[in-house]
Order: structure tokens, then C-alpha cells, then sequence
């Protein structure tokens, strides 16, 4: 099967859910997200530790290949995207805003764009895909966020100046290794005979690039003000799969083609990483805004992934790799918790919320589950995911281990916090009706992930584990 | 089939957790406990079955299930064990956990929530069933963070009520602090031996030893003890055990009495080929047991809360069970964790008994001769104060016994400090027996006319566990054969197991001593509470010495000084001036563009005339260049 067949269903949705009009829009996107997800779980099938490829010549000069690669990193990743995107939909589904054909549109679209990053293997089709990845979000924040107009404006105008300035370091690293490869083929940038200087300077503006949109400390000030003025897609596109395509390209890109600035960066960027997994931890102690409390959770557990790729040993990239699965679903889980509280609170202050387990019984049960797996307690995903992580970095020193360890209680400090404010405590007088069958059915998917591979990884980690020792294999030539 | 049975002993609990949490709330309130405890019972019923299997066999039984963690080196099964040492734990467990399973019955049947709270017992079970039959360290750490994660939920089972859920929390995260401990000793295991099986390690450990692998076990096992600490409350993790108190009684005696706690015992027993390499870390954990023992105590003699001094006696007693690991007498903390379980759960109901019987209330200055209307109660609290004393022939004489001479065979200071303990230990029990159960009445009219026996659901566990405390020092008797020895000596690698050592005119002596320190601590209680009536004073008159025992050294107030207070102080500043530096920071390169950019806007003021000029210009300098070139 053609690995092209996905990018072309994604974009045929979108164009599809614009043309079906309001009424029907979010049934059509559904229809292609869920079509999405089966051809690329049809893909795994015929998968075979090999890779599959995909190349058609774009533009003769320079030479730019509309070409795409599949191996088992790729394919996580677009099967993260593919069975995320139908719950995400199932998230805004009884929901109505306006303008519901261009939402739904533009959602397709952003995981057109990002499936595309995941599965290019030029360098200049990939920057593209990238960069196209961005206009669906700013539109989404603008057009449906929270608060008012002119402030949701400037979020995402910062958010969209900052990261393309990030990118454009990118792309003039791109640059670079083609007038030194004449090629912008992946193979060919692995292999490009760079002296140290010139991977120090390449590292530096992916490094650039890649740590705007995880986020990394600090580069991370965007982050909470778009994921609180965002609508919840908006977010879970931002919070699930957007911060993926940065930690994936770093393993991608970032690391085979600067491997000697890798090693001798480790030190900075593994600091950088881990203290945003301490800072992220703290600062959301303080948080009253329950999205931007998240956006700070999230801040600890991307650092906590970056932490894993730049650790350089196997377990931190499988680690890495694990990680960034579960906490693309874990992240949906929380943000979409925050969710169900304020369509019934009407509030996004956790100061004004209390009492809800003795409301909503069944609601409480999945909100645990979801914070609990995010704090990485045993037979939950995240934690086959962190623990790989701790032991990789333990192979290059005990205390990045300690250090990064200090999320397991720095962690559950602020998520209990946290979850004693919003959930315990006297019932208070506005009623709290429990979940719905729709947002049920969100939860017990998600949940049902995070316990399934919390019990039994392996299909992943065989899966990526080829793919991530090629890498491997370049970053210690 | 093997396999199957094994499992059934796991998969008893998580059903019963599963009925419960699903539709506990529709089906009454008698059934969800008897669903529990019939779990509990089943489970129990199997690990006697493979008791007395392996009584005659001696062989161990080995479940493996499917890989569950891949490492790129090693990867790790979703295995479990039943030897000698998890099948007696197993028996504890499951044993004393159905007892309190029927013993809740009668104590939770007025809660609106009593289908929660045997959901959550039962996973309690379960998480502690994985903890003592894990093959290896990984799923033994399921067990430990999952038993961990079901004290947070009873402990704030009230939920309405957010003090008890500050304990929880704070529970919960002093033990992940020891977590982190536990998982970092693991990671340099496998790190040394790419493998975190007990078994292979085991055999790893015997073969191999540079110098080099001899620092980092240190390490491991220093950090493994951490994890024990966080776990078995011991300094400086401890002050979270008092706290959970707030949780149902038959909590504090199933979780934080008879089994979750001594899982750091459990857990350096199971590693004691590991421990017996690395000496240094012994002697500490012996000095850390010694401490707490004597610290706690010495709480334990003024606090008025029933539980409270119960609380504080546990971290005591395990203190104890640490002095003995640490010289390396495995068996005999075993020996005290066994005795203990019997003798603190059966105090910690009976306690709870006298609370149903006066409504709610815990301080002891309330209450007062209760013997007449709880006779049953006030029999079993006796006993097993009598057995915590250490006064023979009850269950804790044998087993605190052999502690003590332990100790004073390998360091007479810390003999000496642990029978500071021992004797501070008899004091304050006395003290709450005499206060609880004697002299006059103190409570209020209306309570009095309530008082009364528990029901028989709650009065036959206590009996039982009665009768455990005061003959359960038969598994292991000084007069030379000691049954519980023999029956764990496979576990130990060779040096560890201490041969059971002949009776002697010497020990004669050395258990005289014994008994004669409990019973000066007993008499210095009935002087002191018989003979002169005292009740201890209200909370403002008490002063000097005893005010800061009373306050508890002030440790949560000083941890609160120098840990949570900062951690908030950070989390403001960092809000509020780290995260406005930042972003100024990055609008202000977005202004150095912005002023960068403007002599180029200056160009592009829209006047075509400005445009036509500027291009006839330019295009004539640019002619001349090339003619110049």
C-alpha cells in the first residue's frame, strides 16, 4: 500500500467536511478520521521492520523530492495522530459552535499537515509540512478561543511570530546542508561531512527550532497563554500531537545529523529539559486557570520526553518514544477533565470549584484514572514510559535520574493538589450533573489505552526499537 | 492449571474490587462486604493450600505471565513467586485482611459509601498480594506504589472533610520521595547486572565482586532503604503514619499496622543477599531502626489520642524490626513483623471498638472505665498490650526478646537505646489501657448511655487476633528449635540465617532483664495513672519537656519551614517575576526587530514618486557597478 494514501485521505476530508456544509461537517470529519485511522492501522499490518517508501520528484531545481519514508518511528507517530484525531472529533461532538465546516475543515487539515511532518524524508518537503502545520492552529485559537477577541488575537499572533521564528533557524540549517550536500534527502543529510563547528551551529538551530514548539525552559512563555485561550481541539491538537512533531523531528533530524553537537550539547540541553520538568512541577502549584495549570503539567511531561531523546542511549529514546504516546493521550484526558468541569461550572478557576466527587461519581473515577496515570503510577502507560526514561539517563549519570525523579513527588504534590481543590471537599450548592455517554466513551478509550499498554508495551517497543537503533547507530558513529 | 490457581489468588481481590466499584452502590449495603470478604477469604484459602504444600515440597512455585517491560538490554516479566517467604507474608496478609474485612462489616455498615470502602480494601489486597509475589523488583514495585495509592484513598475516604485529605496527600507523597529512592536502588541493579529478577540476583551477587560493583551496591542499597523508609515510616519519612490516622479505623490496623508498613521489612528480607554485602548500609539501617524506636516512643508516652499513640507505637515497633535487619537477624524481624501484625491489629480494633463505642470520640482524657461494658474488648486490648510489653509468655515477649539480644550480642549502645524504647513502650500502653478501660467514667451523660459492646462481626476478629497475640510466639521459641528458622532458612544465603541458639543460663538472665524492664514501665504507669489518677491535662497547660514530646518535636512544623513553605514561595516567584523576565525577554528581541525594521518601513511610505526615484537610482549605481567590474 502507498504510505502517500494517508496524506491524500486527510487532505480529501478536509476539503470534503468544507464542502458538506454546517450541518453535516462534524459527521464527515469523523467519517475521514475514522477512515484515516484504519488505513493507517492497515499500514502497521503490512509493516515489516523494512520501512516503505514513497518518492515522486517535486521541483527539478533545486532538487526537492516529494518524498516520504514509513518506518516504525514514522508510523507511531502517525498512528498516534490517526487514532487520537476520531477522539479528539468525539471531544467537540454535542458542542456546537459556528462556523462548524471551517473548524472541522481546518482540523483535518492541521493532521494533514503534521502527518506529513511525520512521514517526510526531504528536508525541504518536511520544512513545508512543518510550516503548514501552524496555519490551521493560529485560525483555530483566533477564530474559536476563549476570552476575548483582541487578547486571543495576540496569544496566537506571539505564539505564531515566536515559533516561526524558531523555524526559520530551521530552515537556514536546511540551507546549509544542501549547499553542502546538494540534496535535501534524509540519507544524504545522515551522511553529510560536517565538521564540529558546523553540527554545533546546525544542532543549535534545530535545537532553536524544536525547543520553541515542545516546549523547553525557556523557551515555554507562549504555551500556557495559547493553551488557555485555545478551544479545547485547539489545545488537545496543540498539547497531543504539536509538541510530538518537535520531539520527533529532534529524533528524526536533530540527532542523526549533528550527532558529535549532540554529545557535546548533552549537557546543556539534558539541564534545560530536566528543568523544565522541576520548573513546570512548581510553578503550577501556584495556577488558579485549570487549562493553564495543565499547560504547566504538560510543560514537566514534554521535558521529561526531551530529557528521554537527549539522554542518546536506547532506553531513552524507547523511553521517549513510549512517553510521547501516553502522554498524548493522557494530555487529552486532562484537558478534556477541565473541559467537562467547565461546561457545567461555567468556571475555569479552580478556586471556584469543589465538592464534585460528591456529585458525580462516575466523572471522578475517570478524572483519577487520568491524573493518576499522569503522574506516572505503575501498570499506567506513562510510567512504562518515564521509568525507561530514568534508566536510560541513569546509564549516563545517577543524578539526572534523581534529578528528573524529583517529578515522581514534585508530580503528585501538584496533581493532588490540585485534584483535592477541584474534586474534594463539602459538595457545593451548583449542581454537577456526571458524565455524559459521549464523554464517557472519551474516557473509557483513553483509559483503556493507557491501562492496555501500561500492561503490555511490547508491540511498541518492538515496533520503533529497529528504527530507533538506526539512529542510534548515527549519533555514535 | 498451576498457573490458574496462582492467579485465582490475584484475581479474587480485583474482582471483588471490580463488583464493588461498579455496582457496589446499587445492591445494598450488607453485600458489598460480604463480597470483599469473600475475596479476601479465598485468597486466603489458596495460600494456606500452597502453605501446606510447600511444608512437605520445600519448592518454590514460579508464574510467569508475558514481558511487560522491554529495556534494550533486559527485559522484564510480569512474573510472580510463591516461596517460603511470600506465602507467610501471604498468610498475613490475606489472613489478618479478612479478619478486618469481617470486622468492617460491623464497624463501616452506617457509611453511605461502604461499597467504596471494600472496593478500595480489596485492591488493597490485590496491590499487596502482587508486592509479596513479585519475582522481581519492577513488579514488586507495582505492588509497592499500588498499596501506596490505596493508603491515599482510605486514608481520605471522608473526603468532605479536607484535613483528612491533606493526610492523604501527605501520605502519598512522602512515600513516592521514598519511590524515588526505591526505583533508583533498582536502576543501579540493573545497571550492574542487567537484570532486576531476584533470583538472578542472587546468583549474580554471589560470583561477583570488584571493587568497583562493591560502591555502587552500596548505592543500591542505600537507595532501596530509602524506599523502605518512605514506606515503613522511619526518620525522616515518617511523619506521614500519624497523620493517616485520619483514614477508618480497620484501615489503620490492615494498612497502616499489620502489612503495608512493614513491606520495607519485607522487601530488605527478600534482598538480604544484596544487604549482607554492603555492611555499612546494615549498620546504618540498624542505627536509623534503633532511633526511630527510641523517638517515637518517646511521642507515644503524652499523646491523648487513642490512635495517635497507637501510631506512634507502630513506627516504633518498626524501628525494632529495622535494628534487627540491620545486624543481620532477617528471621527475627520477620519473627516481630508476624507477632506485631497479630498484637497492633488487635489493639488497633479494639481501639476502634471503644471509638464506635463513644460515638467518634478519640481522646483517651474522655474516656474511663469502659472494662465493665466491653468486657470482650477490654480482654483482648490486655492481652495484646501485655504482648507489646514484652511480658511472657504472650507472642511479643518472644520476638522483642530475640531483638534485644541481638542487639546486645552485636552493640550494647544500641541494646541500650532499644531498651529505652522497650521500656517507654510499656509505659505509654499501660498508660492507654489504664485511661481507656479503668477508674471512672469521663465522657458526657449522653455518651454514656450509649455505650455498649461491639456486634459479634466486630468482636470475633478481635478475639481471634486475641488469641494470635498471646500464643503466636510458638513459631519461634528460644528453647533451642525455632519452627519459623528452619521454615525460612532456603531464603537466606547461608550466613544470614542464624542458627537457633541453645538455652543457656546467660539467657535466662538476659530474658529476666527483659521482662523486668517491661514491668517497671507498667508499674510506673499504675503509679502514675491508678495510683495517683491522673489525667494527662488539657492541651495549653501542658509545658516544658513534655510539651514539646506533646508536640511532637515539632518536626511537621519544622518540615513545613523548610520544605512546603519554600516550595510555595518558588512556585510565586517563579509565576510571578522568573516567567515575566522570560517573556520580556523575548518581546523585547521581537522590539529590537521591530526597530531594526524601521528604517526599511521608512523606505515603503507609498509614494510612487519616492519608489520611481529610489529605482533610477539604484539601477544606475547598479550599471556602474558592473561597468566598473
Amino acid at each position: 500500500m502507498n504510505i502517500a494514501i494517508i496524506l491524500i485521505i486527510l487532505l480529501v476530508g478536509a476539503i470534503l467536511t468544507y464542502l458538506s456544509g454546517n450541518r453535516w461537517a462534524p459527521k464527515v470529519a469523523m467519517l475521514f478520521a475514522i477512515i484515516t485511522a484504519i488505513f493507517s492501522i492497515a499500514l502497521l499490518l503490512e509493516y515489516h521492520n523494512t520501512g516503505t517508501n514513497f518518492s515522486v520528484q517535486w521541483i527539478n531545481s533545486p532538487s526537492v523530492m516529494f518524498s516520504l519514508k514509513a518506518d516504525g518511528l514514522s508510523l507511531i507517530m502517525v498512528l498516534l495522530t490517526s487514532v487520537l484525531l476520531p477522539i479528539i472529533l468525539l471531544t467537540a461532538v454535542s458542542h456546537t459552535v459556528p462556523y462548524e465546516k471551517l473548524l472541522y475543515s481546518l482540523i483535518l487539515f492541521m493532521a494533514f499537515a503534521m502527518t506529513g511532518v511525520f512521514l517526510s524524508s526531504d528536508a525541504l518537503l518536511y520544512y513545508v509540512f512543518w510550516e503548514l502545520s501552524l496555519i490551521p492552529i493560529y485560525f483555530i485559537v483566533v477564530l474559536w478561543g476563549n476570552g476575548s477577541m483582541s487578547k486571543r488575537r495576540r496569544s496566537a499572533l506571539t505564539f505564531f511570530i515566536y515559533t516561526f521564528a524558531g523555524s526559520l533557524f530551521m530552515l537556514g540549517a536546511i540551507i546549509y546542508l544542501y549547499t553542502k550536500t546538494g540534496s535535501f534527502q534524509l540519507e544524504a543529510l545522515y551522511n553529510a561531512n560536517l565538521s564540529d563547528t558546523e553540527q554545533l551551529w546546525i544542532f543549535l538551530a534545530f535545537f532553536f527550532a524544536y525547543a520553541i514548539k515542545i516546549p523547553i525552559f525557556p523557551f515555554h512563555t507562549w504555551q500556557a497563554n495559547v493553551y488557555q485561550k485555545a478551544p479545547l481541539v485547539g489545545t488537545l491538537l496543540l498539547g497531543a500531537l504539536m509538541s510530538k512533531m518537535a520531539l520527533y523531528s529532534a529524533l528524526r533530524w536533530q540527532l542523526p545529523i549533528a550527532p558529535h553537537a549532540a554529545h557535546g550539547m548533552q549537557t546543556v540541553v539534558l539541564t534545560l529539559s530536566i528543568i523544565g520538568v522541576i520548573y513546570g512541577s512548581i510553578v503550577a502549584l501556584k495556577q488558579d486557570n485549570l487549562k493553564r495549570f495543565f499547560a504547566y503539567a504538560s510543560l514537566a511531561h514534554v521535558g521529561f520526553i526531551a530529557a528521554g531523546i537527549y539522554a542518546l542511549t536506547l532506553d531513552g529514546l524507547q523511553g521517549a518514544v513510549l512517553l510521547m504516546v501516553a502522554h498524548g493521550f493522557g494530555v487529552v484526558g486532562l484537558f478534556f477533565g477541565s473541559e467537562v468541569i467547565y461546561r457545567r461550572f461555567n468556571t475555569p478557576l479552580i478556586s471556584q470549584m469543589g465538592g464534585i466527587k460528591g456529585q458525580a461519581p462516575k466523572f471522578t473515577i475517570a478524572f483519577f484514572l487520568m491524573i493518576m496515570a499522569s503522574i506516572a503510577i505503575p501498570l499506567s502507560f506513562n510510567f512504562v514510559g518515564e521509568m525507561t526514561i530514568m534508566y536510560g539517563l541513569y546509564q549516563v549519570s545517577i543524578w539526572y535520574t534523581v534529578l528528573i525523579g524529583t517529578s515522581m513527588f514534585l508530580g503528585a504534590f501538584f496533581m493532588l493538589h490540585m485534584y483535592q481543590l477541584v474534586m474534594l471537599g463539602e459538595v457545593r450548592k451548583k449542581p454537577f450533573a456526571d458524565l455524559t455517554v459521549n464523554e464517557g466513551l472519551v474516557f473509557i478509550l483513553l483509559a483503556a489505552v493507557l491501562l492496555f499498554f501500561g500492561l503490555y508495551s511490547k508491540p511498541i517497543v518492538d515496533l520503533v526499537s529497529p528504527s530507533l537503533q538506526e539512529i542510534l547507530m548515527y549519533v555514535n558513529r | 492449571m498451576e498457573t490458574g490457581l496462582v492467579l485465582l489468588l490475584l484475581i479474587f481481590p480485583l474482582v471483588g474490587f471490580l463488583i464493588n466499584l461498579s455496582v457496589g452502590k446499587k445492591i445494598g449495603r450488607s453485600l458489598p462486604g460480604i463480597i470483599a470478604t469473600a475475596a479476601v477469604t479465598g485468597s486466603f484459602i489458596i495460600s494456606l493450600f500452597y502453605f501446606i504444600q510447600i511444608l512437605s515440597t520445600g519448592e518454590a512455585i514460579e508464574v510467569h505471565l508475558f514481558e511487560w517491560v522491554a529495556f534494550g538490554e533486559f527485559s522484564v516479566n510480569l512474573a510472580f513467586v510463591l516461596d517460603q517467604l511470600s506465602l507467610l507474608w501471604l498468610l498475613v496478609v490475606t489472613g489478618i485482611g479478612a479478619l478486618i474485612h469481617i470486622y468492617s462489616i460491623g464497624y463501616m455498615h452506617d457509611d453511605e459509601n461502604v461499597d467504596r470502602f471494600f472496593s478500595y480494601l480489596n485492591l488493597f489486597i490485590f496491590f499487596m498480594i502482587v508486592l509479596v509475589t513479585a519475582n522481581n523488583l519492577l513488579v514488586m514495585f507495582i505492588g509497592w506504589e499500588g498499596v501506596g495509592l490505596c493508603s491515599y484513598l482510605l486514608i481520605g475516604f471522608w473526603y468532605k472533610n479536607q484535613q483528612f485529605n491533606d493526610a492523604a496527600k501527605k501520605a502519598f507523597i512522602m512515600n513516592r520521595i521514598g519511590d524515588l529512592g526505591f526505583l533508583t536502588g533498582v536502576f543501579t541493579l540493573a545497571y550492574l547486572f542487567k537484570t532486576v529478577d531476584f533470583a538472578t540476583l542472587k546468583l549474580a551477587l554471589s560470583t561477583t565482586t570488584t571493587p568497583e560493583t562493591s560502591a555502587l551496591l552500596g548505592v543500591a542499597a542505600f537507595c532501596l532503604f530509602i524506599g523502605a523508609m518512605g514506606k515503613s515510616a522511619q526518620i525522616p519519612l515518617y511523619t506521614w503514619l500519624p497523620d493517616a490516622m485520619a483514614g477508618p479505623t480497620p484501615v489503620s490496623a490492615l494498612i497502616h499496622a499489620a502489612t503495608m508498613v512493614t513491606a520495607g521489612i519485607f522487601m530488605i528480607t527478600r534482598l538480604n543477599f544484596l544487604f549482607d554485602l554492603t555492611p555499612d548500609i546494615q549498620y546504618f539501617i540498624a542505627i536509623i531502626g534503633a532511633v526511630t524506636a527510641l523517638f517515637a516512643a518517646s511521642i507515644g508516652i503524652v499523646q491523648t489520642d487513642i490512635k495517635k499513640v497507637l501510631a506512634y507505637s507502630t513506627v516504633s515497633q518498626l524501628g525494632l524490626m529495622f535494628l534487627a535487619l540491620g545486624l543481620g537477624a532477617y528471621q527475627i524481624a520477620v519473627f516481630h513483623v508476624i507477632t506485631h501484625a497479630f498484637f497492633k491489629a488487635c489493639l488497633f480494633l479494639g481501639s476502634g471498638s471503644v471509638i464506635h463505642a463513644m460515638g467518634g470520640e478519640q481522646d483517651m482524657r474522655k474516656m474511663g472505665g469502659l472494662k465493665g461494658v466491653m468486657s470482650i474488648t477490654y480482654i483482648t486490648f490486655l492481652v495484646s498490650t501485655l504482648s507489646i510489653s514484652g511480658i511472657p509468655p504472650f507472642a511479643g515477649f518472644f520476638s522483642k526478646d530475640e531483638i534485644m539480644l541481638v542487639a546486645f550480642q552485636n552493640s550494647p549502645i544500641l541494646w541500650v537505646v532499644a531498651m529505652l524504647a522497650s521500656l517507654l513502650t510499656a509505659f505509654y500502653m499501660f498508660r492507654v489501657l489504664y485511661l481507656t478501660f479503668f477508674k471512672e467514667f469521663r465522657g458526657t451523660a449522653e455518651q454514656k448511655k450509649h455505650l455498649h459492646e461491639s456486634p459479634f462481626s466486630m468482636t470475633i476478629p478481635l478475639i481471634v487476633l486475641g488469641v494470635l497475640a498471646t500464643v503466636g510466639g510458638l513459631i519461634s521459641l528460644p528453647f533451642g528449635y525455632s519452627w519459623l528458622n528452619n521454615y525460612l532458612s532456603p531464603i537466606f544465603s547461608g550466613s544470614g540465617a542464624a542458627e537457633a541458639h541453645g538455652f543457656s543460663t546467660e539467657q535466662m538472665v538476659f530474658m529476666g532483664v527483659s521482662t523486668l524492664i517491661a514491668l517497671i514501665g507498667m508499674s510506673l504507669a499504675y503509679y502514675k495513672y491508678m495510683t495517683k489518677s491522673t489525667v494527662p491535662e488539657e492541651d495549653e497547660k501542658i509545658t516544658g519537656f513534655a510539651k514539646v514530646l506533646y508536640n511532637k518535636y515539632y518536626i511537621d512544623e519544622i518540615y513545613n519551614a523548610i520544605f512546603i513553605k519554600p516550595i510555595y514561595a518558588m512556585a510565586n516567584f517563579f509565576k510571578n517575576v522568573v516567567e515575566s523576565i522570560i517573556t520580556g525577554v523575548v518581546f523585547g528581541f521581537a522590539l529590537i526587530a521591530k526597530g531594526l525594521s524601521a528604517p526599511a518601513k521608512a523606505l515603503q511610505n507609498g509614494s510612487v514618486g519616492f519608489y520611481l526615484s529610489f529605482f533610477v537610482v539604484a539601477f544606475c549605481l547598479l550599471i556602474i557597478c558592473l561597468f566598473l567590474v
